[in-house]
């Protein structure tokens, strides 16, 4: 049997690699020792994926008006019901860092490819995602590629190529970002379907070779004619690429940082963290399983317990899959699309290409009571299989005093790690109503409502928001 | 700035899918209109003129008595440049009066930390409905945002709580567990204090519907529901300024017919009771309301609905608002449309302007994002 702190650890890195999972299933995952579980996080293709003809009879909203809220719907049911985590947290990843947005793209499924996109190429090497990321239709169309011509550059993509999707400000010049936009001309969307009368369509890329700029460019310091993926080639060579994206995989996995923006002058909380992350770069030439192994096996990712504050993606997708209430194809994952775009996070809509701000940013008042409202209303009610199934632990155990409540509700919350000044106020709470009893159908509807209860209180604390 | 006693107050009601405003100011006797509109048309005998041009449709009966009260100013041809097709693009650059690139700053939220800069009322702005607008937001800027009136606070979701008493324990132990802790590092505290302000802010709107009594009887429509909470607030004096809300489906490109009027019907009649509900209580005299849509719609039907378009109308509505038609109504002449679409010919930063500067008393340039064409309905 793991130890308790085992399993803590377990519980860490599959809220970190994965949305987290019910305390049942972690005992089985600690059995099988936490490197063995790194390792088959970093091989999602060894573990069955989503039925995906399942999934388009279930949800078929591939055109049409009710495009948005189905391509949410359909990713929420991913990340709830998967079994390849980190195939997910990793599309997640991306899509923080390489922020493509519905408002302008205006085509959900669209996005939904590039997401899929994520899945398949988002844990191979780092030039190849770039390349592939170069001709999503979705970004083409985000960032103006389209309206990037020999003779008449528009250089939209090459600025937030270099300084949001690798380089960073300060690492290149205006005239780098010219050169790139230059290489990248003829990189386009081939001609659309319009979308009425059926509905939308999925675009497609197009390279076009007449309107390629075939002139000589110089791009940090390379002379050439120069294409796209000899861009892609040089950026991932620079030395500023690795501690750029070391910093974002920090950012996401380990610990919550400064915002982006502030990188050029901040400097990173653990430099050393971020070197380690960088060598594993570099040794690898930019494999992206290779840096998470090293990622998830260092010291300073499990000593990173509760450090970041959870996205709502992680709230509510961690939530639910603690109650176990939304297993399987089910009604209701639009809802759970628009409570995460209520908590300030609208799945294929971040605000802007600089993604979302992330940390404290995730919370105010409105949002903060949105996240206590959604826990709280789900981990309290008992009827879900998952909070059955800590009633049924605490009942079980030998000893039913108020203490023995709380101490296993939090156990199997998390293991959740709460300040003191929660754990005084839960036991304050819990000891008012004294020992459970569990002889009487009234003692027992009793104290199932009080175990419903203290759940919903672990729920709305300010503890329950860190991941 | 409006001279009133008491600290003006702006109401915002947004349609959400892009209203039809062919439909909703019919412009009866102009053949191009006829021409374009086969199938979906507000037939003559349907309409209520205002003058020989223009009509409102006949389910709007409320909003004509209001004009012709001289409360209502209509707004024409409002929109901007190549304005896009998009719900979704149309109504962020609206939010964030950002054309050109993503903006993230909501203009009312500007409004706000220029009314509060400190943030001192964390009800200085509310939103009804189901998450903030984008127009909302902004980092600092606290907004209280109510789905339900009558049910909004902590542990409103949590069924099975059987008694006041233990709703006031269950709210006492979230109140010291957000408590300030020393050194539980500056995240937390900052929890612990948005936490409380959650708490204050629900606690204080509380006392709303508590201390609410009116003989206007609200329809039981979602619209009227939401202004009637607006009501509520406005009349508990709890110094909020800017009140939003949204409406709709108003995305009408099947069967038009029958849901846009029922769309109208109910925001007429709610906007109606809405203000009736402030003048029994002397608390009109210094609210003003502002209704507006993303884009119109395309000119010519598509046999049984409309698609998206270009320019769209605004309506400005309170007793201090000077009634009568603004701008001009844009050309349907076929040679004018730009694929298809009324042209806008009013920059909808000038109302917002409008309103924030001779309303508000604010200076609009920051919030607007530069100078435009005022008009004087205010």
């Amino acid at each position: 049997m793991p130890t308790r702190q085992e399993i803590a650890l377990i519980a860490h890195l599959m809220r970190r690699a994965g949305f987290g999972e019910p305390r049942a299933d972690l005992v089985a995952r600690a059995e099988k020792g936490y490197e063995a579980i790194v390792e088959e996080l970093l091989h999602p293709e060894d573990q069955p994926p989503i039925d995906e003809e399942l999934m388009y009879r279930i949800l078929p909203g591939y055109e049409g008006a009710l495009g948005p809220p189905i391509s949410q719907a359909d990713w929420m049911f991913r990340m709830v019901n998967t079994q390849r985590p980190l195939e997910e947290k990793i599309a997640l990843f991306w899509h923080q860092m390489f922020a493509t947005s519905n408002s302008k793209v205006d085509n959900p499924p669209e996005i939904g490819r590039q997401i899929a996109m994520f899945r398949e190429y988002g844990l191979g090497k780092y030039g190849d995602l770039l390349v592939e990321l170069a001709k999503s239709p979705a970004m083409i169309f985000w960032l103006d590629n389209h309206g990037n011509h020999d003779g008449a550059i528009n250089e939209n993509w090459g600025r937030e190529l270099l300084e949001l999707f690798s380089l960073g400000v300060g690492n290149y010049t205006e005239d780098d970002i010219k050169s790139a936009a230059r290489a990248f001309t003829g990189w386009t969307i081939a001609p659309k379907i319009p979308r009425n009368p059926l509905g939308r369509f999925f675009w497609n890329f197009e390279y076009k070779p007449e309107d390629h700029d075939n002139g000589e460019k110089t791009f940090l310091g390379r002379t050439g004619n120069l294409n796209g993926e000899e861009i892609m080639g040089i950026i991932v060579d620079q030395p500023a690429s690795p501690r750029f994206l070391a910093r974002h995989l920090y950012r996401f996995f380990v610990a919550d940082e400064p915002e982006v923006s502030s990188w050029n002058s901040t400097p990173p909380n653990d430099p050393v963290a971020i070197d380690v992350l960088v060598d594993a770069y570099n040794e690898s030439h930019g494999d992206i399983r290779f840096i998470l192994r090293v990622l998830f096996n260092s010291d300073f990712f499990k000593n990173s317990l509760f450090a970041r504050v959870k996205s709502p993606a992680e709230l509510i997708v961690g939530t639910v899959r603690m109650a176990g209430n939304y297993e399987g194809f089910r009604p209701g994952f639009n809802n759970l699309a628009l409570e995460c775009a209520w908590q300030g996070q609208e799945l294929l809509n971040p605000p802007s290409v600089e993604g979302w701000h992330t940390g404290a940013a995730w919370i105010d008042a409105g949002a903060l009571m949105r996240r206590v409202n959604f826990a709280a209303g789900v981990l309290g009610d008992i009827s879900h299989p998952g909070v059955r199934a800590i009633v049924d632990r605490v009942q079980s155990q030998p000893n039913n005093s108020a203490q023995t409540m709380v101490a296993v509700c939090l156990d199997s919350m998390g293991p959740l790690q709460v300040s003191d000044t929660t754990l005084k106020e839960l036991l304050s709470h819990a000891l008012k109503g004294g020992k459970l009893a569990w002889n009487t159908p009234e003692e027992i509807s009793s104290s199932e409502d009080r175990v419903g209860k203290l759940l919903a209180l672990i729920a709305a604390s300010r503890d329950y928001q860190f991941a | 700035m409006a001279t009133t006693s008491k600290d003006p107050v702006l109401v915002i009601l947004q349609l959400t899918g892009a209203n039809d405003y062919l439909n909703t100011i019919v412009p009866y006797t102009n053949g191009h209109y006829w021409d374009a509109r086969p199938k979906v048309n507000i037939p003559a005998d349907q309409v209520v003129p205002i003058d020989d041009e223009l009509a409102f449709r006949s389910d709007m009966d409320q909003f004509k008595d209001i004009y012709d009260k001289g409360n209502m100013a209509i707004v024409h041809g409002v929109g901007f440049e190549n304005s896009p097709r998009s719900h979704f693009r149309a109504m962020d650059i609206w939010h964030t009066c950002e054309p050109n690139k993503i903006g993230t700053d909501g203009w009312v939220a500007k409004v706000i930390r220029d009314l509060d800069p400190i943030g001192e009322n964390v009800l200085k702005g509310v939103n009804f409905g189901q998450g903030l607008p984008r127009a909302m937001t902004m980092r600092g800027v606290p907004i209280t945002s109510v789905n339900h009136l009558a049910t909004y606070g902590v542990f409103s979701s949590v069924s099975g709580i059987n008694s006041q008493d233990e709703r006031t324990q269950l709210l006492d132990s979230f109140a010291r567990m957000y408590s300030p802790a020393i050194g539980s590092g500056l995240t937390m505290e900052y929890l612990g204090q948005t936490g409380l302000d959650a708490l204050r802010g629900a606690d204080i709107i509380k006392v709303a519907p508590q201390q609410y009594s009116s003989t206007v009887e609200y329809g039981n429509t979602t619209i009227a529901t939401n202004l009637k909470d607006v009501a509520q607030v406005h009349l508990a004096d709890l110094g909020t300024q800017v009140f939003y809300t949204s409406h709709g489906p108003f995305d009408t490109h099947f069967n038009q017919g029958g849901s846009h009027a029922k769309l109208w019907m109910d925001i007429s009649e709610a906007v109606d009771s809405f203000f009736a509900d402030l003048r029994e209580h002397d608390a009109s005299e210094n609210v003003v309301m502002m209704i507006f849509s993303e884009f119109g719609r395309r000119v010519r039907d598509n046999g049984t609905g409309t698609d998206h378009g270009a320019a769209g109308v605004a309506f400005v509505i309170g007793d201090r608002v000077k009634g009568g038609m603004y701008g001009a109504y844009p050309s349907l002449k076929p040679e004018n449309l730009t694929q298809g679409d009324l042209e806008p010919n009013y920059d909808f930063r000038g109302l917002y302007s409008t309103i924030v500067d001779k309303w508000m008393g604010l200076d609009a340039v920051p919030i607007v994002g530069g100078q435009f064409e005022q008009m004087s309905f205010v």
